[in-house]
């Protein structure tokens, strides 16, 4: 049996660039199931806490730790960026690269690539080049390439940040799906009503730090902090 | 002009009529300097795609002397080359001065830093972009290229064209190191370069557009084979 990789924990996890402190002391824990929602002003630290549980940030202090050694989560645990990052080469081919990456038949990888294309709604659009897709298109490519490794958790940096209403939604309605197939999330967002949607716990960051961490329904009902507060109600959060 | 337009007819005449030491000197060139091309790519665009992504200590220096050694006088080069492989060289032992392969071995040292050079900033580039993606992915260094080589292969085919062009026009360290052997080692360049001593002007200036219409035709089959321009491509 497959030992599980999460709950995944930072322990006092700071991230500096050019002596500033962008994110921490931070301590986290992300538990084995739910959608959690990182919220917070611009420039709270959201992207650069995703980024650091992934691994995509190097820490100047503290420790993430996985229930198994780092190197097993790799092939786990999937990144989708707020501006969707397209290879060079059609949908089909951005699809396939990171199982052939990691050792499937091409052949395989390309009916695998297929049939997630038209999960996600670019069947028709296989063979075009993915530079090329609309906005909502590539998100929407970018999530089936993070989803299709099955991976057991996914980060996702607000995917939805630059999209209109109905490729929101479509996004919304994968990613619900992934979390009722077991798929941990974990999701920043700018967007209230989207978080309202999708969370099953809130974490709230102000200035590199968590403030407040609560279930989603008590966040948006009672939150504890007043900067919480006051971007619930629309107000400017400094 | 008069001599310019007797070159053109001389060139179309050695063209249509087929010349057959016409046809063996474009053949030679295009066997070194395709040659020269392909093993300087094979070590240029690997090591420029390297050098975009990997960060140490002397990373500035070396693209620094990269850059510096685009502009390699091809007579030093001509010259190193014909010490290393003279008799009395320590690669004399081969035999290989005067002959097709030296020509090769002086221009791979000359368009190596050119294509490595030119691959890097390319590749530099698409690094940036894809460099959170692929790091998300967990792929090796060798991966990392191999994808970057891959995606950017049009850019990068404009590397190996830039020192296709650079080796086709040269001419010092081929005529020291081949020596401009008749039906040996004797190329458009250096032909061109006897037939004006000669005061053959008429006949250098013919073979002198047949080597430009030869680069035009390599640059453009190279462009239709790669199909840059066309939809969606890069």
């Amino acid at each position: 049996m497959v030992k599980p990789i999460l709950p995944l924990t930072m322990k006092g996890g700071v991230i500096k660039r050019r002596g500033k402190i962008l994110l921490g002391p931070v301590d986290f824990t992300v538990s084995a199931q739910g959608f959690t929602i990182v919220m917070g002003p611009n420039g709270a630290g959201k992207t650069t806490l995703l980024r650091a549980l992934h691994g995509l940030e190097k820490l100047a202090a503290g420790r993430v730790d996985w229930q198994v050694p780092v190197a097993d989560t790799l092939q786990r645990q999937a990144f989708v960026f707020q501006t969707p990052i397209m290879l060079r080469r059609s949908v089909r081919d951005n699809l396939a690269y990171p199982l052939i990456l990691h050792g499937m038949p091409k052949a395989q990888a390309h009916a695998m690539a297929a049939d997630w294309a038209a999960r996600v709604g670019l069947g028709a659009a296989l063979d075009q080049q993915a530079p090329r897709l609309s906005g909502g298109e590539k998100q929407k490519l970018a999530l089936a390439r993070a989803l299709m490794r099955n991976p057991d958790i996914v980060f996702l940096d607000e995917p939805c940040a630059s999209l209109d209403g109905r490729a929101t939604r479509e996004i919304e309605t994968i990613l619900k799906t992934a979390q009722a197939d077991g798929t941990r999330i974990l999701m920043s967002t700018h967007d209230i009503g989207q978080a309202k949607r999708l969370a099953s716990d809130i974490v709230f960051l102000m200035h590199g730090q968590i403030i407040e961490t609560a279930q989603a329904q008590a966040f948006f009902n009672a939150p504890k902090t007043r900067q919480a507060a006051a971007l619930l109600k629309g107000e400017i959060v400094e | 002009m008069g001599e310019i337009w007797q070159g053109l007819v001389a060139g179309l005449w050695l063209v249509v009529t087929m010349d057959a030491d016409l046809v063996n000197i474009t053949l030679r060139s295009l066997q070194v300097t395709l040659s020269a091309v392909v093993i300087a790519s094979a070590i240029g665009l690997p090591f420029g795609a390297w050098l975009a992504i990997r960060r140490f200590r002397h990373r500035r220096t070396t693209i620094a002397l990269l850059n510096a050694l685009m502009g390699l006088p091809p007579v030093v080069v001509g010259l190193v080359v014909y010490l290393l492989l003279s008799r009395s060289g320590p690669f004399g032992v081969f035999g290989l001065l005067f002959t097709p392969t030296a020509m090769i071995i002086a221009q791979v040292i000359i368009i190596t830093p050119l294509i490595a050079s030119i691959a890097h900033q390319a590749v530099r580039d698409l690094w940036a972009e894809y460099h959170d993606l692929l790091l998300s992915f967990s792929t090796t260094k060798r991966q990392r290229i191999m994808t970057l080589l891959w995606d950017g292969r049009r850019a990068l085919m404009t590397a190996s064209l830039a020192g296709f062009g650079r080796a086709i026009g040269e001419v010092g360290a081929i005529m020291i190191v081949g020596g401009n052997i008749d039906n040996a080692t004797r190329v458009l360049t250096t032909a061109i370069a006897l037939e004006t001593g000669k005061g053959d002007f008429a006949l250098a200036l013919g073979l002198g557009f047949v080597l430009i219409g030869l680069a035009i035709a390599v640059n453009i089959a190279t462009h239709m084979i790669g199909r840059t321009e066309s939809e969606g491509k890069w």
